[in-house]
């Protein structure tokens, strides 16, 4: 190209570029609410009533957003290693099934200050072994990660429907719940903790955990830029056979990746299981693990990117729900739809736009040059 | 003696209903496959087809009106994965989540917006339905012990689109292994360069994989959604397109062991309700949830190369790029 002298800013490729795309995917999703009648620009501002406009609703905008920064940072972090983690919806289900065990076991005896650290510490646990099986089969038996993840999420399932139809089961119930959890075991909802200053909240889901969420976003922060194992893990990522020359395992780089993938996946059962639910029961992952892999493409594996994309995502989630019960041409499938419209624009057609807008810049940046290098 | 043998041909008979959707499924991700291009989209494709099968049949009243609509829904979703993963060289894993998590809301979405009863179609008549087809004799010898019973009851009866599933497995063998296509299909999944070098252009030949495995795709959307049942519900699919994809990495990329596969899940499917309570001896009750993990599991187990190995088109997954 001839005017390849031209350098592209760096802020084109990480600012304008993702944003562009994800501009198209509100344009289709626009597209999509007028043709069956909704006038886009209307749903947009109930959306950001809905998700914003009273206490309550921020609250349930900041939950779910709380469970897309855990989901969010899992696939970041895996795809920061070159894996991608599709079993984040699995991972979660089971850290939640590993919170649920624990309490559950253990809230006669222990007070919640113990139980806190030693749930975190079974969410992480359990949510790394889910994806360990997977990672360990990638890097050692060859078999590919995509597909190993999407089989363990249906077994993460159907395990779950076993344990807690047969086993788990409150004696006495129909439905396949645990027995609520002693009070030991409930993470303090946010509108409690505000209570405890006398400021008056309304009750929402949001909980403690979303703390929890911010330390993680700074944990991933530093261990992925800030520590030999992030570096390693980045590495592999870029180039696998320049890691090797480096001597670098990555075999052991995948197991690593993936297990910090699996935990933070499975931090997803500390808001849901012992902060909202304060239950075992099924189906609480509730596609937050797919959503992750929206977020984390959009907030491009980086922290700050991923607890944006996880606000937008929590407002599309509070105000989408809100959108159905005003207008009821819309359901809240609306939501799922702008999530795969994300995923295909940002992820899969990422190269798309990068010709066009390219060269439309140095179009732009031609045409302010040229005067002045005449001058000069 | 007759009671089982009934017995074993009713399960029979629904493992063929059951595994017709993979076999399509199969074969469609046989072709895009082994061109090179990963199709996880395969549960979209088919949900997708299934949406616009069922709608299409409701407002017309025609089933093969259906059938068409249903397959150039899927093809669209095709030639989008295809503009993803061949075009502009994006991820095709992502482009597959994309179209399957795109579809899954789209169709419920739609669904409303038209018929505002909660993501269902109506419920479709059996005038615009794939309904069972009687072959020519099978009442006359349905009295014939044994092979009679297995030819009234098995083989005939099944709807047309049954007949087409199977019918497509040996069309598939014979494509991808008899004929010029089906070469170069082969070629271009193990080594694209070798066939951009002899003058063939990859891009060409992946989107022509890519659309065969939209059409196959929609006729196991229509199937399920006007042949098997006769509506669409919302999610209707349930994870069938990854147990097909699960049966294909099964039959190594093969279609005939690839059928196998769809059948054996399909048995799993069937028998799943029968064995439920049933004490085996030592182990005890069978868990239904177990035997509805088995493909996973049993999947899993092969990829990690504990029975046999499965290997993969080895230019799998990756875009081609012409070099310069």
């Amino acid at each position: 190209m001839s005017t390849a002298s031209v350098k592209i800013p760096v802020w084109i490729d990480v600012g304008l570029i993702p944003l562009v795309n994800i501009a198209l995917a509100f344009l289709v999703s626009g597209v999509i609410l007028f043709a069956i009648g909704v006038d886009p620009l209307q749903a947009v501002e109930i959306i950001l009533y809905g998700a914003f406009g009273y206490d309550e609703a921020l609250g349930y905008t900041l939950y779910y957003t709380t469970n897309f920064v855990f989901t969010g940072l899992a696939v970041a972090v895996a795809f920061h290693a070159g894996l991608f983690n599709i079993g984040g919806e699995g991972q979660a289900y089971i850290g939640g099934l590993g919170v649920g065990l624990g309490i559950l076991a253990l809230d006669p005896y222990l007070p919640f200050i113990v139980l806190l650290p030693l749930s975190i510490l079974l969410a992480a646990a359990f949510g790394a072994a889910w994806a360990a099986i997977p990672a360990y089969l990638q890097a050692y038996r060859g078999s590919h990660i995509v597909i190993t993840t999407i089989m363990f999420n249906f077994i993460a399932a159907a395990l779950m429907v076993y344990l807690m139809v047969n086993v788990l089961i409150q004696p006495g119930n129909m439905s396949p719940e645990s027995r609520e959890f002693a009070e030991a075991g409930h993470l303090p909802f946010v509108h409690e903790m505000f209570g405890w200053f006398g400021i008056a909240v309304t009750p929402s889901p949001l909980n403690l955990s979303a703390v929890w969420a911010a330390v993680c976003c700074v944990l991933v922060y530093l261990f992925i830029w800030r520590t030999r194992w992030g570096y390693e893990i980045r590495t592999v990522g870029a180039n696998e056979t320049a890691a090797v020359y480096a001597g670098i395992d990555p075999k052991k780089v995948v197991m690593l990746a993936m297990c910090v993938s699996g935990a933070l996946a499975g931090f997803v059962g500390i808001n849901e299981v012992m902060g909202v639910h304060h239950r075992l029961l099924l189906n609480f992952t509730a596609g937050y693990g797919f959503t992750g892999i929206a977020v984390a493409l959009m907030g491009r594996n980086h922290p700050i990117g991923i607890v944006l994309a996880s606000l937008l995502f929590g407002m599309l989630y509070q105000g989408g729900a809100e959108l159905a019960f005003e207008e009821p041409k819309v359901t809240r499938e609306m939501v799922v739809t702008i999530q795969g419209l994300v995923i295909l624009f940002s992820g899969a057609l990422a190269y798309m736009m990068k010709g066009p807008v390219e060269r439309a810049y140095l179009r732009i940046v031609g045409m302010t040059q040229r005067p002045a290098a005449q001058e000069g | 003696m007759t009671d089982l043998l009934l017995n074993l041909l009713l399960s029979f008979d629904a493992t063929l209903r059951v595994a017709t959707p993979l076999v399509f499924c199969a074969m469609a991700g046989l072709f895009s496959e082994r061109s090179g291009v990963i199709d996880i989209s395969l549960e979209g494709k088919m949900l997708a087809a299934a949406f616009a099968a069922a709608s299409m049949a409701a407002v017309s009243g025609s089933a093969w009106l259906a059938l068409g609509t249903g397959i150039a829904v899927s093809i669209c979703l095709a030639l989008l994965h295809g503009f993803a993963c061949i075009t502009h060289r994006g991820d095709q894993v992502v482009s597959g989540v994309a179209i399957n998590i795109l579809v899954s809301g789209l169709t419920v979405v739609l669904g409303t917006a038209w018929f505002a009863r909660g993501g269902q179609t109506p419920s479709v008549p059996n005038s615009a339905r794939f309904t069972p087809i009687t072959l020519p004799g099978a009442e006359a010898v349905a009295d014939v012990p044994v092979l009679g019973a297995i030819y009234s009851e098995l083989i005939s009866g099944h709807n047309l689109l049954v007949y087409v599933a199977f019918a497509m497995v040996p069309l598939t063998w014979w494509v991808v292994y008899r004929t010029r296509f089906g070469l170069r299909l082969r070629a271009v999944g193990e080594n694209p360069n070798a066939v951009d070098t002899a003058g063939i252009s990859v891009a060409r030949l992946r989107y022509t994989a890519v659309l065969c495995d939209g059409v196959l795709c929609g006729f196991a959307g229509t199937y399920l959604s006007i042949a098997q049942n006769a509506a669409f519900v919302r999610e209707m699919t349930a994870g069938q397109g990854y147990i097909a994809l699960a049966a294909l990495i099964f039959g190594k990329w093969r279609p005939l062991p690839a059928m196998l596969a769809c059948l054996m899940f399909g048995f799993l499917d069937a028998i799943a309700i029968r064995l439920q309570g049933v004490e085996l001896p030592v182990i005890g009750p069978i868990p239904v949830q177990l035997i509805q993990a088995l493909p996973y599991v049993l999947t899993v187990v092969l990829l990690a190369g504990f029975i046999g190995r499965a290997v993969a088109p080895k230019a799998i997954g990756r875009p081609y790029v012409k070099e310069r």
